[in-house]
């Protein structure tokens, strides 16, 4: 199942009125997108992290890569950001080909990775002023970005501490503020609030979408939460095997799986039921699931009468009915035959 | 799913130059020399914060000398050697700078991402090597110092005079700085700090299978042989020839020659594996 349901392409050109097409224009360019991928490719000796990857991110996008562990998200990242070559097809971050001009990319993208790469026994300012001198900021715009960074992170005093005392959040945060030190242009946040607690994941959520809103920043954010693609991404693709499988908005991908799902537990054998809610022309489309029946209709409330009654006479007991609108858990269900994982529970 | 993108837009991509020239951003390369420098600062300000790291070869080269000093003078003396606190300062001096590096911090970088963090600067990535090799040169150059302390308290003096001091410090750096090539092979190569740690084996055949203890003539049948091919066998003699002959060409050329040969070997391997590492990415 590889056919994408939407193209967002179309509605994401619109909503870059601010990039002045006409300055790009009398440069005899136009604008390039922050990200695009062409069969962008990576093994490991005989395994495919990433098949084929084509990827489209339009510059002032939050852009969600969504997919369970081992699915080729980090793998993708390190080719965008050029810690990685790529072993086939290519790829443009910010104009530039990550490969042949991969200093151009460095200078233009801001990375932080799953885990917070630090120096634990540097003070966090010491390693921001590392930071700006590789990227050779000017003194005076050095301490003024430095300082604007301790605030945006909240770290305060700590600032001048050894980085080894800091707690894990802290880390994370200073992570981020190494990341933005030379006002990238396009930021990667490799699960970025993996492991955090909700709080510093607010805090991180609200911060992307400064950046994003406030100073224009593409960001390219991979997360195996669904919640978070759907608060914070402008679209979002799924990765499954090494390849993108659907891609979107949160809403047009819901969307596409049914305007609702109706939920049935039951005890007792599952074949005859699932058959039976086939066949029901109201169901557009019926998965089975451990125990579970999800059946996509246009009208959940209308459709419950009718699947209870189909059900009548069957084998089994009804242990639940109900109706919920889809998540995005719904949509991987949908294109890759398997669930997400555990946090898919969250967002129901 | 991108399908209905058109396929020109990537051949539109700007130049480089283009790029530089338009951008208002300030985020640039700093150079070699500046990225040589900020690499550099951090390194000297993690050896300045954790001297637990240098404190063997602080305390080795003190014992070998008192060591080696004590139980040998006599002997040596009934040999013909007249002064083997001199003999041996060049001894304490190899033995306080070789293996010095800031190799396990590569490791540790490397361990910890921060490496990686350091990759996706425009940093050159030379100065990722050479700026910790820079960092060796002030380290070790400072270690010479209780070194020389002690032989001043051993009454030796220096045939050469303070320009004399000087060059043996400048000798012993050099040879200090050309072996560092090894471990930061190693660590590029493995990642593993207890490789790192057992390239220290090495360092045992290179100094004590040489002219150490006794001068060449007194040394015996194979271990001659092999201190005529061990590197440190001139390196020591263009030490001692510093501290008690006076200036000498021979010895001076054939220590530096030595010590040419072990960086040019050593640093090859060190940037091959820092290659091997880069050339995944």
């Amino acid at each position: 199942m590889t056919a994408a349901p939407v193209t967002a392409a179309d509605t994401v050109a619109t909503s870059l009125p601010s990039l002045a097409p006409a300055a790009w224009a009398r440069l005899g360019a136009h604008p390039v997108p922050a990200i695009e991928a062409r069969g962008l490719r990576r093994t490991f000796g005989t395994m495919v992290a990433v098949d084929a990857l084509d990827l489209t991110v339009e510059r002032g996008e939050i852009y969600g890569f969504l997919g369970p562990n081992g699915a080729g998200k980090s793998t993708s990242v390190r080719m965008l950001c050029t810690l990685l070559r790529p072993t086939g097809g290519r790829a443009t971050v910010a104009g530039f080909d990550v490969v042949r001009d991969a200093t151009q990319v460095r200078l233009r993208v801001g990375v932080a990775l799953q885990e917070a790469a630090l120096d634990a026994g540097q003070s966090g300012r010491e390693l921001l002023e590392l930071q700006a001198r590789l990227f050779a900021l000017p003194g005076s715009s050095a301490r003024r970005r430095i300082a604007e960074l301790i605030e945006l992170v909240d770290l305060g005093d700590a600032i001048d501490r050894r980085v080894a005392t800091y707690s894990g959040g802290m880390r994370r945060r200073l992570d981020l503020a190494l990341a933005l030190v030379h006002e990238p242009e396009v930021i990667f946040l490799d699960e970025p609030t993996t492991g955090l607690d909700p709080v510093s994941r607010r805090q991180v959520w609200t911060e992307v979408r400064r950046l994003n809103e406030h100073e224009g920043v593409t960001i390219f954010l991979t997360t195996q939460y669904l919640e978070e693609a759907d608060a914070l991404a402008g679209r979002v693709g799924i990765i499954s095997g090494g390849r993108l499988v659907v891609e979107g908005t949160p809403d047009e991908l819901k969307r596409s799986v049914g305007r609702d799902l109706v939920v049935v537990t039951i005890d007792g054998e599952m074949t005859p039921a699932h058959e039976a809610l086939r066949a029901l022309d109201l169901v557009e489309r019926c998965e089975a699931m451990g125990d579970e029946l999800v059946a996509a209709v246009a009208s959940g409330p209308a459709a419950v009468p009718r699947i209870a009654s189909a059900l009548d006479g069957l084998p089994l007991t009804i242990r639940e009915i109900s109706v919920r609108r889809p998540s995005l858990d719904d949509v991987f269900l949908e294109v890759t035959g398997a669930r997400i994982g555990a946090s898919a529970a969250a967002v129901r | 799913m991108s399908a209905s993108l058109d396929p020109t837009i990537a051949g539109a991509a700007p130049t480089a130059a283009m790029a530089d020239r338009l951008s208002l951003r300030e985020a640039r390369r700093a150079g070699l020399l500046r990225d040589l420098i900020a690499v550099a600062r951090r390194a000297v300000r993690q050896v300045v914060r954790e001297p637990a790291a240098i404190i063997p070869a602080l305390v080795i080269p003190v014992f070998f000398f008192v060591v080696n000093v004590g139980a040998l003078q006599k002997l040596a003396g009934a040999a013909g050697t007249t002064d083997y606190a001199a003999f041996q300062l060049p001894v304490a001096v190899i033995s306080a700078v070789t293996g010095v590096s800031r190799a396990n911090a590569l490791v540790t970088d490397i361990a910890t991402g921060y490496f990686e963090r350091l990759l996706l600067t425009p940093v050159n990535r030379l100065a990722l090597l050479l700026g910790l090799m820079v960092a060796d040169l002030v380290v070790v150059a400072a270690l010479c110092l209780p070194v020389l302390v002690l032989g001043a308290l051993a009454g030796v003096s220096f045939a050469t005079g303070p320009v004399g001091i000087f060059a043996f410090v400048a000798v012993a750096a050099a040879w200090g700085v050309a072996y560092t090539g090894l471990p930061y092979a190693i660590a590029l190569r493995t990642g593993s700090s207890a490789a790192v740690a057992s390239s220290f084996i090495l360092f045992f055949p290179l100094l004590f299978l040489t002219t150490a203890f006794v001068p060449k003539v007194a040394l015996s049948g194979w271990l001659a042989t092999v201190s005529d091919l061990n590197p440190v066998t001139y390196v020591l003699a263009s030490l001692r020839s510093l501290v008690s002959d006076g200036w000498q060409a021979g010895p001076l050329l054939q220590g530096l020659a030595a010590i040419a040969m072990v960086g040019t070997i050593s640093i090859t391997l060190a940037f091959a594996a820092l290659r091997g590492r880069l050339a995944g990415r």
